[in-house]
């Protein structure tokens, strides 16, 4: 949700937290809320806004793409194998006659909800561990970032590999094949990438916790949870929600990737990537079949990466220059 | 310096030990196990079955099986390829150079590009310059490095019938003949990698230069009538190279998932196909032993990366 629309999200939210308005008190002061300050820098940045435009079609045409162009997508017809674009197939067809735009639009859905579920596992696991690291000192601080560590030195592709060869065939029993690959690559995925989100949480929160609005949330008795999730956790969320945007981008990368190395999605699930691995063989007769899902994961990829730059330029202003 | 680099290792130990733990967990929690397809065949009597696994201790607590792997991973017995027939340490040191030969190429590549063109930028901030290079960068490092892959074959071998697309090992001409064909293989992998990294490592190189040019020894610098060049040389580059450093060794792990990709697209016969061809033939110990080097490799790159730093910053002392 946040990496979809995130522009329109943070127009809207305007009854804004308290805790929020501590640190861009000269936005309030002026009557601002810090939301709409941020909206206003966002805006600023015009690859950013173009991106929240196409980003938004790309999703709106996933959406309800479906409902409106009806070919099915494992429809084979061998007379109409491998046609170049046309009226009635505007991407063309597949070595078997499947229509390429109606098998996109519906792998295009799961291969954005992937991003968005492993962006949402990632910033779960990274800001639980980030934020236990920050409030506790001492040994359980030290342990939880030798485990962050750990995780950075992991080779992630590699083991990314050995995880789904070892776990498919269980999970596909046990979920069908759909659901299966869908949780597990979901949680792998998300399972690597929480490293840097628990980092900056973690100094998000030893930075914060010694500020006079949580000395004085402490002094009037407030517990630790309730100093953690009311005042320190909402002023630490402008960069995880940055770091959160450039997870949605990983993700995708990722999944395609392991669709493209054929260990992702079974071909029956058309995810970009998988189109893409279907489509190598045949580079040379019908290039417009791998160019279509490489574009639109490449279009997708660059629109998020321009949203988060957006995003840092809004939520994060000590980085601006 | 040898006993930094003695206690550095001291330290690189327990990350190593700490990822043959996840890995052997990983294996000893997947469904399933060597003998799954033996105990289907109805040739082999279930008490030969309980036999063989009471002998590769297959129902030894999970401890013992932990530490008795270990062992032998520690004694270079990395087991045996069902697939090839072949030890697994010999058929991955065969590999291993090929891989780490792309991998270089590629970095060299990198830095190539990423360091003049950032430093510029840096020199120049919102300049057309400046502004064309980073819209390239957001391009470059948004290409994934399959599809940019299949654009290169499709452009260069195909279109233009310019590069092989597959890279030979055996290559039959001498002398400068075999050197050529070589370079020409290799300039498209090269290519797809050293162009995704040059991306994103502009950015960093131009970031980290922005941040050190405006400090008070840069001034300093040019109020003592310094040119431009000695100026960015010797005050600003160096600073400015130490958090690109830490952000490129944070990176390593992606570095070495890329050349997976690569190796895979252009047939490039190194560790990297060598695991996904295990992976798809089910060859198990391969697929450790694989995954097992790679740790290795992201391990020695991050301890290169903390000898570096000692090198670009003095304060960092090796004591």
């Amino acid at each position: 949700m946040a990496g979809s629309t995130p522009a329109s999200a943070i127009a809207s939210e305007t009854p804004l937290e308290a805790p929020v308005a501590a640190v861009q008190a000269a936005a309030s002061a002026r009557g601002i809320s810090p939301w709409r300050d941020a909206w206003r820098r966002f805006r600023r940045h015009k690859l950013a806004v173009a991106s929240v435009f196409v980003l938004g079609l790309m999703v709106l045409a996933v959406l309800f793409g479906p409902l409106v162009w009806k070919l099915a997508i494992n429809e084979i017809d061998f007379s109409a194998r491998l046609k170049p674009p046309a009226w009635r197939h505007p991407f063309g067809t597949d070595d078997l006659g499947q229509d390429i735009f109606a098998r996109m639009l519906y792998g295009g859905r799961i291969s954005l909800a992937v991003g968005l579920a492993a962006m949402g596992m990632a910033i779960l696991v990274g800001v639980t561990i980030g934020a236990i690291a920050g409030i506790s000192r001492g040994p359980i601080d030290t342990a939880l970032m030798w485990l962050t560590d750990l995780f950075l030195s992991l080779p992630q592709l590699p083991l990314l590999l050995l995880l789904i060869y070892l776990f498919r065939d269980g999970l596909k029993a046990a979920f069908g094949p759909e659901v299966g690959v869908f949780m597990l690559i979901v949680c792998v995925i998300g399972g690597f990438r929480w490293m840097p989100v628990a980092r900056l949480v973690r100094a998000q929160f030893f930075s914060l916790r010694e500020k006079e609005f949580v000395e004085a949330a402490r002094a009037l008795g407030a517990s630790t949870s309730r100093q953690v999730v009311r005042h320190i956790l909402p002023n630490a969320l402008g960069p995880v929600i940055v770091a959160g945007t450039i997870d949605v981008a990983a993700a995708i990368i990722a999944e395609s990737t392991l669709s493209f190395l054929g260990l992702g999605f079974p071909p029956d699930i058309p995810t970009w990537g998988r189109i893409l691995y279907d489509s190598k063989e045949y580079l040379d007769i019908a290039p417009y079949w791998a160019m279509f899902p490489g574009a639109a994961i490449f279009l997708a990829v660059l629109c998020i990466n321009f949203i988060g730059d957006g995003l840092r330029d809004a939520l994060d202003p000590r980085d601006v220059l | 310096m040898g006993s930094y680099l003695l206690r550095r290792l001291l330290i690189a130990l327990p990350s190593l030990l700490g990822i043959s733990v996840v890995l052997f967990t990983v294996l000893a929690l997947a469904p399933g196990d060597p003998f799954a397809e033996m105990a289907l065949n109805p040739n082999v009597p279930p008490e030969v079955q309980a036999n063989l696994r009471k002998q590769f201790g297959l129902d030894d607590p999970i401890w013992q099986r932990y530490f008795r792997w270990l062992w032998a991973m520690v004694q270079g017995d990395w087991g045996f390829s069902f697939i090839s027939r072949v030890d697994v340490d010999s058929l991955i040191l065969q590999r291993v150079p090929v891989t780490l030969a792309v991998i270089g190429a590629s970095q060299v590549i990198a830095l190539m590009v990423a360091l003049p063109v950032g430093i510029y930028s840096a020199m120049r901030p919102y300049s057309w310059f400046d502004r064309i290079a980073s819209a390239l960068a957001f391009v470059g490092f948004s290409l994934p490095t399959f599809f940019t892959g299949l654009l290169l074959i499709l452009l260069f071998s195909i279109k233009l019938d310019w590069l092989p697309f597959v890279y030979r090992a055996d290559i039959a001409a001498t002398g400068w003949q075999w050197w050529w064909e070589h370079l020409r293989q290799a300039i498209m992998p090269v290519m797809v990698l050293g162009l995704f990294q040059g991306a994103s490592w502009t950015r960093y190189v131009r970031s980290a230069m922005l941040d050190v040019i405006r400090l008070d020894h840069v001034t300093t610098a040019r109020s003592k009538g310094l040119s431009d060049w000695d100026i960015v040389m010797k005050h600003v580059v160096r600073n400015a190279l130490i958090p690109v450093v830490t952000l490129v060794a944070l990176q390593m792990p992606a570095i070495f998932g890329g050349a997976i990709v690569t190796e895979q697209i252009f047939r490039i016969p190194g560790i990297g196909s060598l695991l996904i061809d295990a992976i798809l033939r089910n060859d198990t110990p391969v697929i450790m032993g694989v995954t097992f080097v790679f740790s290795c490799l992201v391990i020695l790159f991050n301890l290169i990366a903390d000898l570096l730093y000692g090198w670009l910053d003095p304060r960092i002392s090796y004591r």
